[in-house]
């Protein structure tokens, strides 16, 4: 901290905030003081407490004790207006824009009188682009915000809060949906703003990013801070260390010699799905021991080739090779008794059913070939199947009769890993394996990935989680708007490399034509 | 105000709630007495005299009940796969025109009750068919169109009764010619005014519980029922297991028309069905979609049905006080589910 901001005025103070659900404490006794021009991080895995706290901070959560205050006002519990009022914007995770609307439109949205409509506008109009000029959000107001990229909405958000004359700005994983470039934009349009003296919250679980662009970071874990440091004088390291509650090992994945093409695409084309690409001429070879990452931003079309791998969905045009010989009946079921292995991207939506229990969702895929008989279920084999599961996958669970919902996310998708890996198959899909998991069950999931491999199985692993891609990935590719780039070995490509692939530059460019 | 879920209700809360719904109907039901100017106690007296109070009442609701456990099972079946089969009334008199189509004929005769209680199945089958592959092809609501299925049989039945397959012998009355007494279903015990229908429909109900909790087509029912994007990733033929759902779903609700004419009237007019198929929806719903829960519910509501026949005659309180109670049973005991598995909180 520097000396200015060490004596500049403290803008937001949390006081031994407290919230509990049931049971569960989600924050206990928590503090945070925020000062004029600063930026804090809020870091922690993921159920830490960051987005309770904000909720609070923002009226949506009344906390059972603790005050807040704002400018030295109390700010009154439970109101999100009077959190507006009082200056304090938010930029959720997931946007709250109309997009058959423009960004102006958007921006102005419920601060205008409902009698003054139309009059207000060139006023308005003038003060955005002045903010837009001053923060260096370039976006065009008069564009429809449908038509605008993701990292374009993002700024609208922010522009949304700053036309509504926030001092604070909380910003919830504002780069999870970004590419590192829009992000490295995001973070200089932080800078600008607090040279112009806002305050922001960064709430994030990557720690290189805290390191980038925070002054001080606040740890959190289990509700509570267990650790307040100046970023200037700390590591990665230490702050993973406060994140987790001890010293953090990530997998090694040391490179093998891959092994045989086991599944290949030739010029595979599907369907674009409303704003979602298709597949466009999309070759790629997954070789026996070898895992095979896939890059991209979310919605690039990495939906669509975890389809036409699960079975979900038939190539249009091009063909689809498994050991060399082309498929031509392809569905779920197919896919399964083909031997792939699949972990889909969301474990509640697809990959389980609620209210069953782990023992039928651990059958769900095998239930017809290995667990029952001429149409007769065989209930002690299956639950015997689910008990091994829970036992080699650890499972935490009350038993095999515990509905899923009742489980916390990482035991869930352990269930699924298991329940994909068990019969061993040679290939596997893993899409967003560890996403929102804790580190323990991130560090788990990945460690299990890799001993497949190492048995010799194919793993094509999408991810948006740039890290993750490039330290497990043997070749990696990117996708963009449903095409894919050439496969880069291990080591090939830097992040920022990486990153213009993602924003389709590789591609356009003619860069490293396949 | 919020909803709230539970994750594990109480046995209190489990017990104790449906238990407060019927209360809660109870008093319903002696507002309702009191708005028609009668005693409630006497009249409340009155509709379980009428159901249970003597050995013919027994029967009585027992063989009301019959038809309800059918359409209640089917139903139940097209629920659970979150097939909303409305059209149970339509399948009904399916069944009642298969029943007839083959029983007055010159089939030979050991062998016509099981050929027409098969072709009753077959033809309530066939009447769920089509709103379920519009449903599955094309995308068409099968709310919409089994519940208007209803009417367009009804429309046929009275052709038919008009028409084809008219009673010379009926004095102008529009009814089919009587089974020939092969066709009849014989009763359980002689002189004692119930037939094997009832006894199929318990057998009915247990065969459907084996099937939800034993077979493999039950665990897909309920999986595509649950969650049918998970159960098509896992490889679950979705619109395979709703059209085996179909037939099971119309077949049941067919042998309801089919042990009314072959057990009870023995020919079939349109007075066959007092709305059955629709009833049947709240004999499920009551049931909380468990087979063998069916046929609890459908005694129970056979049960009000036939003590209100009773009590209107003695009391003078109209007849449409059993369709207020039945109304208000099936409101308060959704309500008692919903507050089973969420709780009400302030903010």
């Amino acid at each position: 901290m520097t000396q200015a901001q060490a004596k500049a005025e403290v803008v937001l103070r949390l006081d031994l905030i407290t919230k509990s659900f049931g049971p569960l404490r989600a924050n206990d006794a928590i503090s945070l003081t925020l000062r004029r021009g600063e930026v804090v991080a809020l870091l922690g895995e993921n159920g830490a407490g960051k987005t309770t706290l904000m909720n609070i901070l923002f009226g949506h959560y009344v906390a059972d004790s603790g005050e807040v205050d704002v400018f030295g006002q109390p700010l009154p519990p439970g109101q999100p207006r009077a959190a507006l009022k009082a200056g304090v914007g938010m930029v959720h995770q997931h946007f709250t824009l109309a997009g058959n609307l423009t960004v102006l439109d958007n921006i102005t949205l419920g601060t205008e009188s409902l009698w003054s409509r139309g009059r207000g506008r060139a006023v308005a109009r003038a003060k955005v682009e002045a903010l837009a000029r001053d923060f260096g959000l370039v976006v065009d107001p008069m564009a429809k915000v449908s038509r605008l990229t993701v990292g374009e909405r993002q700024r609208v958000e922010i522009l949304k809060a700053l036309y509504r004359d926030a001092k604070i700005l909380i910003l919830d994983e504002p780069t999870a949906v970004l590419t590192p470039q829009e992000a490295e934009a995001l973070f200089a349009t932080l800078r600008k703003a607090t040279a112009l003296g806002l305050s922001v919250i960064f709430i994030s679980h990557k720690l290189h990013e805290v390191m980038a662009i925070a002054d001080r970071c606040l740890v959190l874990r289990h509700g509570r801070v267990v650790g307040e440091v100046d970023t200037h004088a700390t590591d990665k390291a230490r702050l993973a260390a406060l994140m987790v509650g001890g010293e953090l090992t990530l997998p090694k994945a040391e490179a093998k010699v891959a092994g045989p093409m086991l599944m290949e695409l030739q010029s595979v084309s599907t369907p674009d799905r409303g704003p979602a690409p298709g597949l466009k001429a999309v070759s790629l070879a997954l070789r026996a021991g070898q895992i095979t990452g896939l890059a991209g931003v979310s919605g690039n079309g990495q939906a669509a080739l975890a389809d036409l791998m699960s079975g979900l969905a038939q190539p249009a045009s091009g063909t689809l090779a498994l050991n060399g010989a082309p498929v031509t009946q392809w569905s779920p079921r197919t896919a399964v008794a083909q031997g792939i292995g699949r972990i889909p991207e969301d474990r509640h939506h697809t990959g389980s059913i609620a209210d069953f229990d782990l023992t039928e969702n651990a059958v769900l895929e095998g239930y017809r070939s290995r667990f029952s008989k001429a149409g007769w279920m065989n209930w002690p084999a299956a639950r015997a199947f689910a008990e091994g599961i829970i036992a080699t996958y650890d499972v935490r669970c009350p038993g095999p009769a515990t509905r899923i919902r009742l489980l916390s996310g990482g035991n869930m998708q352990k269930l699924i890993l298991g329940r994909a890996l068990a019969p061993g198959p040679q290939i596997i899909l893993a899409n967003q394996p560890v996403r929102g998991l804790d580190i323990g069950a991130i560090a788990y999931v990945q460690s299990q990935l890799i001993a497949a491999r190492d048995r010799g199985a194919a793993i094509l692993l999408i991810s948006e989680d740039l890290d993750e891609i490039m330290g497990l990935s043997d070749v990696l590719h990117v996708m963009s708007q449903g095409r894919l780039s050439p496969a880069f070995p291990r080591g090939s490509m830097s992040a920022p490399e990486i990153g213009l692939w993602m924003a389709g530059q590789g591609f356009t460019e003619g860069r490293h034509a396949a | 105000m919020r909803l709230e879920p539970i994750a594990n209700p109480s046995t209190l809360r489990r017990l104790g709630l449906p238990a407060l719904a019927l209360a809660a109907t109870m008093a319903v039901a002696t507002l309702l007495a009191l708005v028609a100017g009668a005693d409630p106690f006497a009249t409340l007296g009155q509709i379980a005299t009428g159901a249970l109070g003597s050995r013919l009442a027994v029967l009585e609701t027992l063989n009301r009940a019959t038809p309800l456990i059918f359409t209640g099972l089917a139903v139940a079946v097209a629920f659970r796969a979150k097939l909303w089969n409305i059209g149970a009334e339509a399948q009904l008199y399916a069944g009642a025109i298969a029943a007839v189509l083959l029983g007055t004929g010159e089939l030979g005769s050991p062998w016509v009750l099981p050929v027409s209680a098969l072709a009753a199945m077959l033809a309530g089958a066939l009447i769920l068919l089509g709103p379920v592959l519009l449903k599955t092809r094309l995308g068409v609501d099968e709310v919409v169109t089994t519940l208007l299925l209803n009417f367009i049989m009804l429309l046929f039945v009275s052709y038919l009764l008009e028409g084809p397959l008219k009673d010379p012998m009926g004095m102008g009355w529009p009814k089919s010619p009587a089974l020939i007494p092969e066709a009849r279903l014989p009763r359980i015990v002689e002189g004692l005014r119930l037939h094997w229908g009832f006894a199929l429909a318990l057998i009915a109900a247990v065969l459907v519980w084996i099937i939800q909790t034993r077979t493999t087509l039950g665990f897909e029912i309920r999986a595509v029922g649950q969650n049918p994007a998970a159960a098509r990733f896992a490889g679950i033929p979705v619109n395979r297991v709703l059209l085996k759902t179909a037939l099971l779903s119309g077949g049941l609700a067919a042998l309801a028309g089919w042990s009314e004419v072959a057990g009870l009237k023995g020919h079939l007019s349109q007075d066959l069905s007092p709305g059955f198929g629709y009833t049947g929806i709240i004999v499920a719903m009551l049931a909380l979609l468990h087979p063998l829960g069916v046929v609890i519910s459908a005694l129970f509501v056979a049960g009000i049905f036939v003590g209100s026949d009773a009590m209107s005659r003695t009391a003078g309180v109209p007849t449409y006080i059993a369709d207020m109670l039945l109304a208000t049973a099936l409101l308060f005991m959704v309500l008692a589910i919903l507050l089973t598995k969420m709780r009400v909180v302030r903010g």
